[in-house]
């Protein structure tokens, strides 16, 4: 009965949700007029800006990929809260400030109304005004507009700022992808306490508050059956140690046990956070920055932990001919370099491809209803997605362990690879 | 076009993935209908082999993001 009832007010308040973003389009349209929520699914009715219609097509997959994206502020469901902003500009020098200088609407989308030094807030996101004639300080702006424009013969989405009736560009941030998912090394570098940063500190508080609790009752309860929270995570930690350290490591496992267990606690805590609806929304272990640098820590315990015979087997292969060394040798350099960069990828797109399908299944209720404009579509859009978020969110909670597993499992064999003492009798035998 | 021709390689390289996955997922379960003892360590490999193949998978679709040039 119970169960009943909670699954109808599930249904219920995605319904609702449905009749709420046609309310929210309604206002829109009428009051908030000069408002650009041009990034946002379905927000774009009736909007003026510099004399162009903001008006935005709805397309679900822009909306996940925004929605994905690392931002300036932390969302609390609709409360936008600000956070530190560091950036770096080789133009300007460095400018710290906190993101509330934008004064973005509180409940909103994250989008500054107050331009600082040159910088917006678009979408939760910082952006540089890059054209000439921009003023420094506090301005106020009149709107951000996106527009697809033709940059080195390939379509880019670009903000605009709207200012005093005219149009100034914006870049985003500098990113390290190389041009890869669409960034590149622009005219600014974001150093901020993001959402992904303060949501890694929250679960690095949480987890050093569990394990030192732990430890202290494993201290406390030697040679006694575990109770509480020691009982819940033993088995996970004996899991790792005999499933994963010692099948895959042998004698040196001891060694490797606190690092696998660290990066698997790390990414699980990191997965199943990121699962939590409304809270934060933050998608860290989707972050491709993440998962590279723990995909590097893992590349560098990996090699200073090689014996001579890993690097022998590496750049000698022993016991082949030489012209199958030819062929060993270099596809065995390349996949040193493989390894680390498929961990990357897998967490990476793993976690991405479950945020960006509930993003998309939740975007029903927009491409259902007409982007407000059919209720009826709208409330069975919305029924239908929270049905089908609910399935995904499930495999999505078997997904965030499945991939911490792997993540370790990997590193661990890896490292097993590595520190393998090779049995050399058969060799010398003949 | 070129984006097109690059969806469709991603696409090939999915179904690679697919079929790959499921032989080991058919196999795995195979096994341990066989011999259900050893269903730890047969788990444990099935997810390790899978990974594996993930990855190859995944190298293929940055593959062709890099083609497409998203």
């Amino acid at each position: 009965m119970l169960r009943f009832f909670l699954s109808t007010i599930y249904i219920l308040s995605f319904a609702l949700l449905g009749l709420a973003q046609h309310d929210h389009n309604h206002d829109h349209g009428h009051d908030h007029g000069d408002h650009s929520h041009a990034e946002e699914g379905g927000h774009g009715h009736g909007a003026v800006i510099c004399g162009e219609q903001a008006h935005h097509e709805f397309n679900a997959g822009d909306n996940a990929i925004h929605h994905i994206a690392d931002a300036n502020v932390y969302s609390i469901g609709p409360l936008q809260i600000p956070l530190p902003v560091i950036l770096y500009a080789p133009d300007r020098g460095w400018d710290f400030f906190m993101a509330s200088k934008f004064h973005a609407d509180l409940i909103g989308h994250g989008d500054g109304h107050v331009a600082y030094n040159g910088y917006v807030l678009d979408g939760g996101s910082v952006k540089r005004v890059t054209g000439a004639g921009f003023p420094d300080g506090e301005v106020n702006i009149s709107g951000i507009i996106h527009k697809k424009v033709e940059v080195d013969g390939k379509d880019k989405e670009v903000a605009f700022v709207c200012y005093k009736e005219q149009l100034y560009p914006t870049d985003s941030k500098s990113t390290a992808d190389g041009g890869l998912f669409g960034g590149g090394i622009t005219s600014f570098y974001d150093f901020s306490i993001t959402k992904n940063v303060t949501s890694m500190a929250i679960v690095l508080l949480f987890l050093s508050w569990l394990f030192l609790s732990v430890a202290k009752a494993c201290k406390r309860n030697e040679g006694k059956a575990p109770t509480g929270l020691q009982n819940f995570m033993e088995p996970f930690v004996s899991f790792i140690q005999d499933e994963v350290a010692v099948p895959f490591i042998g004698d040196k496992a001891p060694k490797f046990l606190p690092f696998l267990l660290a990066i698997f606690f790390f990414i699980l805590g990191l997965n199943l956070f990121g699962q939590i609806p409304f809270f934060g929304g933050s998608n860290v272990t989707g972050n491709l920055g993440v998962t590279m640098v723990l995909a590097i820590i893992a590349f560098i315990i990996t090699n200073i932990n090689g014996n001579a015979d890993y690097w022998k087997h590496l750049f000698f292969a022993p016991g082949t001919p030489w012209f199958v060394k030819l062929i060993l040798v270099p596809v065995e350099l390349l996949g040193l370099f493989v390894k680390p960069i498929t961990l990357m990828l897998r967490l990476f797109a793993n976690i991405t491809a479950g945020h960006m399908v509930i993003l998309i299944f939740v975007s029903f209720i927009f491409i259902f209803g007409r982007s407000g404009e059919s209720v009826p579509g709208a409330i069975g859009g919305a029924v239908g997605s929270g049905l089908l978020t609910l399935f995904m969110m499930a495999i999505e909670l078997v997904v965030a362990f499945v991939q911490a597993f792997v993540f370790t499992i990997l590193t661990a064999s890896y490292i097993g690879a590595a520190t393998e003492e090779h049995d050399h009798h058969g060799e010398h035998a003949h | 076009m070129v984006g097109s021709i690059a969806a469709i390689g991603m696409g090939l390289a999915v179904i690679g993935a697919a079929i790959g996955i499921g032989w080991i997922g058919s196999s795995a379960m195979e096994s341990i209908a066989r011999q259900p003892e050893a269903v730890g360590d047969i788990r444990s490999n099935m997810i390790l082999m899978a990974a594996f193949i993930e990855g190859a998978a995944l190298i293929a679709l940055i593959l062709s993001f890099l083609v497409a040039g998203v």
